[in-house]
């Protein structure tokens, strides 16, 4: 039974044994397979074989088989994998989880992973850093839509090598034509997923047939076992060898004025002392001087290696760059296609900002409407407004600031990438670069001679944007037509901005769909901005419900520019007064997504300025506004 | 010279990276120190990892003041060698309402001088970013776990709640009062830590290795009595046995083997021929399934 250990006492082939060990290769593989294919049993199977289980765990194994098992009489290896308890009481693995084991000529890391459609999340993350997948297919059910769906997201993950283990074949007495004839249908059904290998086995894993051994009960087949196989699989890339040098820089590392060291772990390639690099996104070159390490310096440094390097020169360099080979240095964009992968509840909202975080990066972007979403089963495109939890799409992001990248098909460190919701602090979704747009490189922003300032000061006061939010009905529009009216009383120049204005015109095609006010915000967002360069006081008054649209818009508009103003009455207040009689038709239904009534109000933390709008009437609350735009110097008496 | 990457190569890289990551995206770091053999590899990757730099964060050690001696004279020297700031922090509550293993049970006492020390600690010194040596090898529930795994403002882990974790980008953005548990050693095995502390040449406690030592047997496990505080029954008289520890903890609850292992490889034989898996020297993961997973949740390390 002792697979991989030696079973004697003898010193000198344990040192052997650990020699060996400690010289393997590491192999990363991924399992999917549908519920009750067997997965957790073919997992638990090898941990058994590998002799990574002990008596303890066999003892403790033998209780919870009594307690949870599924199997009867046999051992239920699959309790040896299910870890959280709320997956064993229903039965079914939920997370992504991996498992180690070696053999004698490698060690193993395994993301097992569950294969719902709703767990597509799941299984992409374990996919991500796997060399290999094994499919699982239950020989009575033969290929099934997921199957499909399973060799489809390891592929898109670009995974190249695939095991398709076909399991309980005692169950289809061990018959040859079932495994023919689900080999041939999978060969065919894989064809367009570029995978370089696939090997088929036929198994039990609950028998342990072809598992460590070719199996007595199919001599039919002399292919090998599983064990054996992966042992042995060649899962290199060749062009590995010949890719040039980059490295992420994660941390810059300045213990004292004379040392000034950029950490990273290099992403692909070698690198020597006195190698000449490019810095990106700045394009300044330099030299290698030294490669520091905790033993002394190093003569090189490649792929995977956690390295410290100096350069020749003094050159600003921060977390996020990347410093390649001069040579051949990698691209640099600001807006890329991608193919996402949505993982949050919450669906993707174009036009709303995401923080991007690629490699050691991490900028801010703005994600354009889907050009398509993937259904994973058959493999079409369909149209869609938006991605939900576990949809996979196609869609352009502009970011706030260029990044050094790499597609991921060229190098999937460089050209991976996460999307963070930028209130929640939620990874909200995966995906990977598939190519760069040009369009940026054409467009560039004219410096004009007369300025901002320049307008500015020929009015004699200094722009902002007075920026209203608050339920409708508080008394926006009132407010801002009060001050509006005393501000050119005092010779101000002014301007405002209305939302059922504005919505009948620049924004006649957005509707109220969380995507659509964003983009509502953004394009109001953009237009204050331009008011405020021609020097005018921009008084916006915009219900803009949500905080992250309004962060968007201080973003754009910039901090020293931006008033936010909260005009302040409870919603009982509001739908009391409801002067346009829209709260009645919202309670009667007739309008979807009503702030306050079909969608939420989310009251500023920390405006500039809160308005109550119960106590005082518009008159007064104008005159306050006035005070503080003196105060804050943006107006002169 | 032939360039070749193994393993432990692998495992030192993958490890490193995470705790820079950890470092440029949190504020306040502290690595936990449990002087362990998993807490050694660890405080040596955070040398490497910062080198010519000093690792820009302290350690801490929660001392249930029931560690064995030489765990604790073995800390100290270890941390004036390599010249890093320690913070030891002792649950006062705890010692004044006298909890101990003898007195109020392993778990009481693991509780209060544990986890809600460990709380305690994180909380008087905010820090937003633990450093733990875990390893998904060691117990089921730690096989699902995140490498930045997140805990909410009371520490807990909510096992249903956790980021995804594709390839290697770790986000580390978190809302105020929220904090993470960083596993840097989570893709390492038991027989990889020891191959690399050969390797390396990696200090650690002597209580590791065989050597004739005060014990005594209860409930089946074999006790040593540390000091004066260990409470003998009539019939208990301690014998001298050549003995070593697995792993580290409490000295009451930390059961010996009987073991001639004397050195490195010795030990690494007897491990690969070991019979029962490592944390059963522990009290704490006997209470069967789904302990350690209820323990996690409600904020045990
Ligand atoms: N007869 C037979 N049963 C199997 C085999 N592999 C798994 N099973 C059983 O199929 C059921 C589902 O297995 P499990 O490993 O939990 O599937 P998972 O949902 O893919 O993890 C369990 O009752 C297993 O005992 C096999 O090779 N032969």
């Amino acid at each position: 039974m002792s697979y991989n250990l030696p079973s004697s006492h003898d010193p000198q082939a344990v040192m052997t044994y650990l020699s060996k060990h400690e010289h393997k290769s590491v192999l990363r593989f991924i399992t999917c397979g549908s519920v009750d294919d067997g997965k957790s049993t073919l997992i638990g199977r090898m941990l058994y074989e590998s002799k990574m289980i002990f008596e303890d765990q066999l003892l403790s194994l033998e209780n919870d088989s009594k307690k949870f098992g599924t199997t009867g009489g046999d051992f239920d290896f699959a309790l040896l994998v299910d870890g959280l308890s709320a997956e064993r009481e229903q039965g079914i693995t939920i997370d992504v989880a991996y498992r180690f084991f070696a053999t004698e000529k490698r060690k193993f890391i395994v993301a097992d992973t569950p294969g719902h459609e709703q767990y597509t999340r799941n299984m992409a993350t374990g996919a991500s850093t796997a060399q290999l997948a094994i499919v699982m297919i239950d020989a009575r059910k033969g290929i099934l839509t997921q199957t499909r769906r399973h060799s489809f997201i390891v592929s898109m993950l670009g995974v190249k090598h695939v095991v398709l283990a076909v399991n309980k074949m005692d169950l289809v007495d061990y018959s040859q034509d079932v495994f023919e004839k689900i080999t041939d249908d999978y060969m065919e059904m894989s064809k367009g997923l570029g995978f370089k290998s696939v090997k088929s086995i036929p198994l039990s894993a609950l028998k342990g047939d072809n598992i460590v051994q070719q199996s007595t009960n199919m001599p039919w087949y002399d292919g090998g076992a599983l064990f054996p196989y992966l042992d042995v699989v060649d899962v290199g890339d060749p062009s590995e060898k010949i890719k040039p040098f980059r490295m992420p820089v994660q941390w810059v590392n300045r213990p004292n004025l004379d040392f000034r060291g950029f950490s990273g772990e290099v992403a692909s390639g070698v690198v020597r002392p006195n190698d000449a690099v490019m810095i990106l996104p700045s394009r300044k070159v330099s030299k290698i001087k030294r490669i520091v390490s905790y033993n002394g310096d190093l003569d090189e440094a490649r792929a995977g290696n956690a390295v410290t390097l100096t350069l020749g020169d003094e050159i600003d360099i921060s977390r996020g760059d990347v410093i390649a080979a001069a040579d051949c240095p990698c691209d640099v964009a600001d807006i890329f296609k991608l193919r996402v992968l949505w993982m949050s509840e919450k669906q993707m909202i174009s036009g709303r900002q995401y923080i991007f975080r690629s490699a050691t990066n991490s900028v801010v972007c703005t994600l354009s409407r889907p050009d398509y979403c993937l259904d994973v089963n058959s493999f079409e495109h369909l149209a869609a407004k938006s991605l939900e939890l576990n949809e996979i799409g196609v869609c352009d992001a502009m970011l706030d600031r260029p990044v050094a990248f790499e597609t991921y098909n060229d190098n999937r460190t460089m050209g991976s990438f996460i999307l963070i919701d930028k209130s929640s602090f939620e990874t909200v979704a995966m995906g990977m670069i598939i190519h760069p747009m040009r369009r940026s490189e054409n467009v560039h922003a004219h410096k004009m001679d007369i300025d901002r300032e320049a307008r500015s000061s020929l009015k004699n006061q200094k722009p902002c944007v007075v920026w209203m939010t608050g339920l409708s009905g508080a008394g926006k529009s009132t407010i801002a037509n009060a001050l509006e009216k005393k501000l050119y009383g005092r010779n101000v120049h002014s301007m405002s901005l209305d939302g059922d204005n504005i919505r009948r015109g620049l924004n006649r095609d957005l509707g109220f769909t969380e995507s659509d006010r964003a983009e509502n915000i953004r394009r109001i967002a953009e237009v204050s901005k331009l008011m405020v360069d021609s020097g005018l006081i921009t008084i916006v008054s915009f219900i803009s419900p949500f905080r992250i649209d309004r962060q968007m818009a201080r973003d754009i508009i910039g901090e020293d520019s931006f008033v936010e103003v909260f005009v302040d009455v409870p919603l009982v207040v509001a739908e009391e007064r409801d002067v346009k009689g829209l709260y009645k038709k919202a309670r009667a239904g007739e309008i979807p997504n009503f702030t306050g009534i079909g969608s939420p109000y989310e009251s500023p933390e920390n405006a500039d300025i809160v308005l109550d709008a119960v106590a005082h009437s518009a008159e007064e609350l104008a005159d306050r506004l006035v005070s503080y735009l003196k105060e804050e110097g943006f107006i002169h008496d | 010279m032939t360039y070749s990457f193994t393993n432990l190569d692998a495992l030192e890289s993958e490890s490193i990276y995470i705790i820079r990551e950890t470092v440029a995206q949190c504020e306040n770091p502290v690595m936990l120190y449990s002087i362990g053999k998993d807490s050694s590899v660890m405080l040596h990757l955070m040398m490497k990892a910062f080198y010519p730099a000093k690792p820009p964060f302290p350690l801490m050690h929660v001392d249930t003041t029931w560690k064995f001696k030489e765990m604790i004279s073995f800390r100290d020297a270890r941390v004036k060698e390599l010249g890093l700031d320690l913070i030891v922090h002792i649950n006062e509550d705890g010692v004044q309402q006298g909890v101990g293993p003898f007195t109020h049970g392993s778990s009481v006492h693991t509780d209060v001088m544990k986890t809600e020390s460990l709380k305690q600690a994180l909380s008087k010194y905010g820090f937003d970013a633990a450093f733990g040596g875990a390893r998904r090898d060691e117990e089921k529930s730690r096989a699902k776990e995140r490498i930045f795994s997140f805990r909410d403002v009371h520490h807990r882990w909510d096992p249903k709640n956790q980021r995804p974790e594709p390839w290697a980008l770790y986000n580390g953005m978190k809302k105020k009062d929220e904090s993470i548990r960083v596993f840097p050693l989570s893709n390492w095995t038991e027989l990889d830590i020891w191959q690399y502390i050969a390797r390396e040449n990696i200090p650690i406690v002597p209580l590791y290795f065989a050597k004739e030592r005060p014990v005594i047997e209860r409930d089946g496990m074999l006790l040593m009595v540390d000091d004066a505080r260990f409470p003998l029954n009539e019939n208990e008289v301690p014998e001298m046995r050549t003995v070593r520890f697995r792993t580290l903890g409490c000295y009451p609850l930390t059961g010996a083997i009987e073991s001639h292992a004397a050195t490195l490889s010795e030990i690494v034989q007897e491990m690969l021929l070991a019979k029962t898996s490592e944390r059963q020297g522990r009290a704490i993961d006997k209470d069967g399934a789904g302990s350690m997973e209820r323990k996690k949740k409600e904020g045990y390390f």
